[in-house]
């Protein structure tokens, strides 16, 4: 840990603990004494938000594993009495369904703020890369899982997506068709298939909760990024400890987010989903437009704006790929964009282009929107690659504040700020 | 390792170096068969053939069976279809390779090649689009069949002709032939 530990076991069992598992300890510096900047705005909230929405996914996901039958002459059917007989089945899939887009929403927002604080430069690169992986993961379990439903769109993501895999044959003849045959268990999607993608949705949320716990380890050791990018310098002016600051905070944003939550969840359930997945797969015909999820629509875009098959599987795959070396293809040396009068525009752009390829990627791939999708598949790619190290070079930043106290209390000086850290840091210092 | 430049190597480097190599071997051995267990089981490969009865097809229509999981278009050419596919110049192809299970040599995607002599009606074909698998359309009548008057894949908007040749979208390669055979006039045997 960055800062020293403040924790004192107080009775005789504590004590006793803490000389053996202090695992006390290690939950007092974490959740209650950690000394995060006073400045953190509500951006720095989604963490909070998103530790909830796993933890709701995991929760109603063993829920519905109890009443799920992985097994294709039954599992459509299993689901549609999940959802018709088990009490409260309704509400216990409309909830997973719904919180893996409330997820996806929360991931997006808390991946921007990052990208717009910076929060991915030295000394926060491993965090960075550790918060990729775990994306990467939820992209995994979350198409593994719809792939379970067993509907029309299920069945038909599957085999594109698993068909991606095939696009080796054009590097090596035989190689894609080997990969894909072994990844569906026979010569097509099937019920084998269908098992291997239940064991492993199950598998992956274990596995991003552990991702989880490096992430907020790899946090802890440089501690917070804050929306004026510079270092915490004196920790007593400019820190207050998580609790009760922060976790009230981050529970007064988790309330708002709730409210979206369940006004989806309640109003309207299936408005992010596709109604031709309430059609029992078919392998036999395909239905007229496959759409993703929305939250996979923009990586879609990007698949169908290269005319080439191997050439689209590798943009889709590279667009993700590409945020690993985000740390490194940034040259400013300046971590936030509030201080960069010339990046912040591209910015916003590449906010834009995200968007764009979101609708763009449920439209189809003809005509206009296909010339669009090129054009903001080009710019994706050369917002990393181009914009972040030449703008990073040539760009003179605007002064930041000497310190994070220097922003809050410094020349304006506003409602007598200087002295309201005293508490605060008071409070700090009893602990 | 425990050598540098001036030590020699000792007995022990060489347990060593034995020891790991002989763990690893196993690691990867024992990885083996549970890498293996994913791919096609006894039961599907067991599926390999099936028999079509053709006698009720009449000309110019199509029909899906199913084998090894994947459906396969049976489509009895009319006259026009069969000659126009004949005619197609080898140079107006996306793919001039005829895909033939199976089959490794690389032969010309000629309508003579993807059918059999003396049944040139008759084109058999995987009815899953080579670009990302869905099935495309023009099997029933009033289906779409695209502009090559072939097969029309809804997903991504390939087009293939009557001889199941991709003509025109994002799929790379024809449709591919599975291994068959006529075991009588009006039956095949497919796989």
């Amino acid at each position: 840990m960055a800062h020293e530990s403040t924790y004192e076991p107080k009775t005789a069992f504590t004590r006793w603990m803490d000389s053996r598992l202090p695992i006390i300890r290690m939950a007092h510096e974490t959740i209650l004494d950690f000394p995060t900047p006073r400045n953190l705005n509500y951006m720095w909230t989604f963490g909070a938000i998103l530790a909830f929405c796993l933890m709701v996914q995991i929760i109603t996901g063993i829920v519905l594993a109890m009443h799920y039958a992985a097994d294709t002459s039954v599992a459509f059917d299993s689901i549609e009495n999940l959802m018709r007989n088990v009490n409260y089945g309704w509400l216990i899939r409309y909830t997973h369904a719904v919180g893996a887009s409330m997820f996806f929403i929360a991931v997006y927002l808390h991946m921007f703020r990052g990208l717009y604080y910076g929060s991915y430069k030295a000394p926060r690169e491993v965090l960075w890369i550790i918060g990729v992986l775990i994306f990467l993961a939820m992209i995994a379990t979350a198409f593994m899982g719809y792939s379970l439903v067993w509907g029309q769109m299920s069945f038909w993501a599957v085999t594109v997506i698993t068909n991606l895999f095939s696009s080796f044959d054009s590097l090596i003849p035989g190689l894609g068709t080997t990969l894909v045959q072994w990844i569906w268990g026979g010569f097509a999607v099937n019920d084998a298939t269908l098992n291997r993608l239940f064991s492993l949705h199950y598998l992956l949320p274990f596995v991003i909760a552990g991702l989880v716990g490096l992430h907020i380890w790899a946090l802890h050791v440089p501690g917070n990024n804050n929306p004026t990018g510079v270092d915490l310098r004196d920790p007593k002016r400019e820190a207050v400890p998580f609790h009760p600051y922060y976790t009230s905070k981050d529970l007064f944003a988790l309330t708002i987010f709730a409210i979206l939550f369940a006004y989806f969840l309640f109003y309207l359930p299936n408005y992010l989903g596709h109604a031709d997945n309430y059609v029992e797969a078919n392998p036999l015909q395909t239905p007229p437009h496959i759409v993703p999820e929305w939250y996979f629509l923009p990586f879609y875009a990007i698949l169908r704006a290269v005319p080439s098959k191997l050439g689209g599987v590798i943009a889709m795959f590279g667009a993700i790929a590409v945020l690993f070396f985000v740390p490194w293809l940034d040259t400013s040396r300046v971590r936030s964009t509030s201080y960069r009068p010339i990046y912040r525009w591209f910015f916003w752009l590449l906010v834009i282009t995200c968007l764009a390829l979101g609708y763009l990627g449920a439209k189809p791939p003809e005509g206009g929107f296909l010339i669009a999708g090129q054009l903001f598949t080009a710019y994706y790619f050369l917002h990393f690659l181009v914009v972040m190290p030449v703008v990073g070079i040539i760009e003179t930043p605007k002064p930041r504040p000497r310190s994070i106290a220097d922003s809050i209390f410094g020349e304006s000086g506003r409602g007598g700020g200087g002295h309201v850290p005293q508490p605060a840091a008071a409070s700090a210092e009893k602990r | 390792m425990a050598t540098t430049m001036d030590e020699p190597v000792t007995r022990r480097d060489f347990i060593h170096i034995a020891a790991t190599a002989f763990a690893a071997i196993g690691a990867a051995a024992a990885l083996w068969p549970l890498i293996d267990q994913m791919n096609p089981d006894s039961s599907a490969l067991s599926l390999a053939s099936v028999e079509i009865d053709l006698a009720p097809v009449q000309e110019g229509q199509a029909i899906t069976v199913v084998w090894q999981g994947k459906p396969v278009f049976v489509r009895n050419r009319t006259a026009d279809e069969v000659k126009s596919a004949q005619q197609v110049p080898m140079n107006e192809l996306k793919d001039p390779i005829a895909r033939i299970l199976g089959v490794t040599a690389e032969g010309p995607a000629t309508d003579e090649a993807l059918t059999k002599k003396g049944h040139e009606n008759w084109l058999v074909a995987i009815g899953i689009c080579t670009h990302l698998g869905c099935i495309p359309k023009g099997q029933r009548t009033g289906d779409e069949r695209g502009e090559y008057n072939g097969w029309f894949c809804p997903c991504h908007g390939s087009a293939y002709d009557t001889a199941g040749r991709i003509r025109k979208g994002p799929a790379p390669r024809n449709l591919e032939i599975p291994p068959y055979e006529f075991v009588s006039d009006s039956k095949i045997k497919i796989g």
